[in-house]
Formats: structure tokens, sequence, C-alpha cells
């Protein structure tokens, strides 16, 4: 099993996710560098977090032309397992690989604190060996993650269970209070249609061991592990 | 050829930063200043082409990559 991790220039959370994977799951991790244009081989793809291009005209709208987005597209649609986690996130938004986009947190806030996430959905790669409802500490760490999408557009992702985890207090109830940057619903993850393309604002490569505070994260990557492991090529 | 493009928040799309800056104008001692939407005002220099080409390049530059118009709306004028 091989697994991608995107670098693109700005790029800076590659190295925490190439040591979930390679280090904390076990599985064959390899830095992808933007300019390629072919995924071939690899079993699933990880856009991690970082500032790529310096956030220039808008978070995401410039690696969005890379040559591997081409490839990370047609491993989509092929239904090969894509994670975008914070400016990873904010890539596959621009992409148009997932709906909606981000705006600044209506605190006008830098964000990096712990937060409480509630799984909605168990249908994608990487909440499948996690059951719904159930709650997960995970960091966020960003000024532009309040997600956004229009009322018809929300109500389209609610009605498909394209929501993959929404912010939520410790007992798991989703409140304004518990809304760190005033996003939509309080989305903090989604999914594409068919369920294999996942982003999210919170950092799950940050927190797999229990020596990083929490080791929630590490579910995540053992559920694409089981994914692919199931759904072998 | 020149051509000046304003890319703007969509009707709609909160603007912390246009609240915060309209706050700052009224703690100034200025009133009246009832709504301030920040957005982006980008200079361009084109080669020289007849305008409705100018205006077609223009309109797909905004579409695929200077505006997102999930949260954006877009307008440009050409200079002369």
């Amino acid at each position: 099993m091989k697994i991608a991790v995107l670098v693109f220039p700005g790029s800076n959370c590659d190295h925490d996710a190439y040591h979930a994977l390679k280090h904390v799951v076990s599985v064959d991790a390899q830095f992808v560098w933007h300019k390629e244009d072919s995924l071939e081989g690899f079993d699933g793809v990880v856009i991690p977090g970082g500032f790529t291009y310096g956030d220039y005209l808008r978070t995401g709208a410039l690696a969005k032309l890379s040559p591997v987005m081409g490839a990370v597209r047609r491993f989509a649609d092929g239904g090969g397992p894509v994670i975008g986690i914070c400016n990873g996130f904010q890539i596959l938004l621009e992409a148009g690989l997932l709906p909606g986009a981000m705006i600044v947190n209506e605190s006008l806030k830098f964000i990096c604190d712990y937060v409480t996430l509630r799984t909605e959905t168990s249908r994608t790669p990487f909440t499948r060996t996690i059951p719904e409802g159930t709650r997960l500490r995970i960091p966020v760490a960003h000024y532009q993650g309040n997600y956004f999408a229009d009322a018809e557009t929300v109500k389209r992702i609610e009605g498909n269970g394209q929501v993959v985890f929404r912010y939520c207090d410790v007992a798991g109830n989703v409140t304004s209070e518990a809304n760190p940057n005033g996003s939509v619903s309080s989305i903090a993850g989604i999914c594409s249609e068919k369920g294999n393309v996942v982003g999210m604002m919170p950092h799950p490569e940050r927190c797999t061991e229990p020596e990083m505070g929490s080791a929630d994260g590490r579910l995540l990557f053992e559920s694409m592990v089981s994914w692919i492991k199931e759904n072998a090529r | 050829m020149k051509a000046r493009i304003y890319v703007t928040l969509r009707k709609g799309v909160l603007d912390p930063q246009g609240k915060a800056i309209q706050r700052s104008l009224s703690h100034l001692g200025m009133e009246g200043v009832d709504e301030v939407r920040v957005g982006k005002f980008m200079e361009v220099t084109l080669a020289e082409m007849a305008r409705p080409e100018a205006e077609k390049l223009l309109e797909e530059a905004c579409r695929r990559l200077l505006a997102n118009t999930v949260i954006e709306d877009f307008s440009f004028e050409i200079e002369g």
C-alpha cells in the first residue's frame, strides 16, 4: 500500500502527514512534488496543510492549477481516497472537487486550538471505522476556516450525507459557542457525493499519538488503511 | 492596453474585515458610514487587441482564477 503526500511550495504539514502514515499506521508513504502529473501506483492521496503560494489571491487558488491536481482529479474520479487537510481542504474547494468556499474566521483571529468534532457519517474511506456520533479531539490552526456555501448547496450536501464532521462541545452538542470560526451549519469537514474525497479544517495528522495531546487523528488514517485493504485494486 | 478588475464579496457573504473597519471608522468619530465591504482591485496590462477579445479574455480570467464565484462577484473596465 502506497500513499502520496503532496508537496506544494508552502506546504508545511507534509512531514506530519508522512510521519502519521509511515510511523504511526505503518504504510508506505511518499512525498509527491506538485509538478508531477501522475499518481500512478498510489492507493491514497493526502493533501497536507500549509500556506501554498503564500495564500496569494485566495487560499488554495494558485495551488489548484499545479500539474498534480489534474492527477488528483483523475484519481478521485476513479474512486480513490483523497483527503485534504486545512489548506489541502481549501485547495480541493478551489479546484471544485468539493463544494463551497472558505472565508475569514468570523472573529478575524487566527485560531490555533483543540476542538471537538462529531463524526456525522461513516460512509467515507476516512471514517468507515469511526461510528457515527463519535467525538474526536483534533486541533485546528487557521485564519480562513469559515466554511461558506449558499443555502441551496448546504441543503444539498446535508441531504446527500456529505457533511463528515461538525464542531461540537465536549458533550457532542452542536452549538454556536462550539463553532470556532463561524462555519455554516458548524461544518468542519465534508466529502464528495461519492464520499471518496474528504476535506476537513482540523488536523488529524497532528494528533496521532498520546504524546501529542490526543491520538484521535490516528483513527482517520487507520480507517483509510482498512478501506484500501478492503478495496484493493 | 490597461484594464481594471474589481472583485467583491457577494451579497450575503459575511465580511468580518469590513465590519471591523466600519467600527474603527465610527471610533474615529466618523459617523454616517453604515457599511464597509472589502474587495480586491487589480490592474492588468494587456497586449493590444480588439475590445471584444479583451472582454472575453478578462471574463475568462475572472471566472477561472481571479474570482471565486461561490463567494465573489467581479467586474472590469477597459481603459480607452
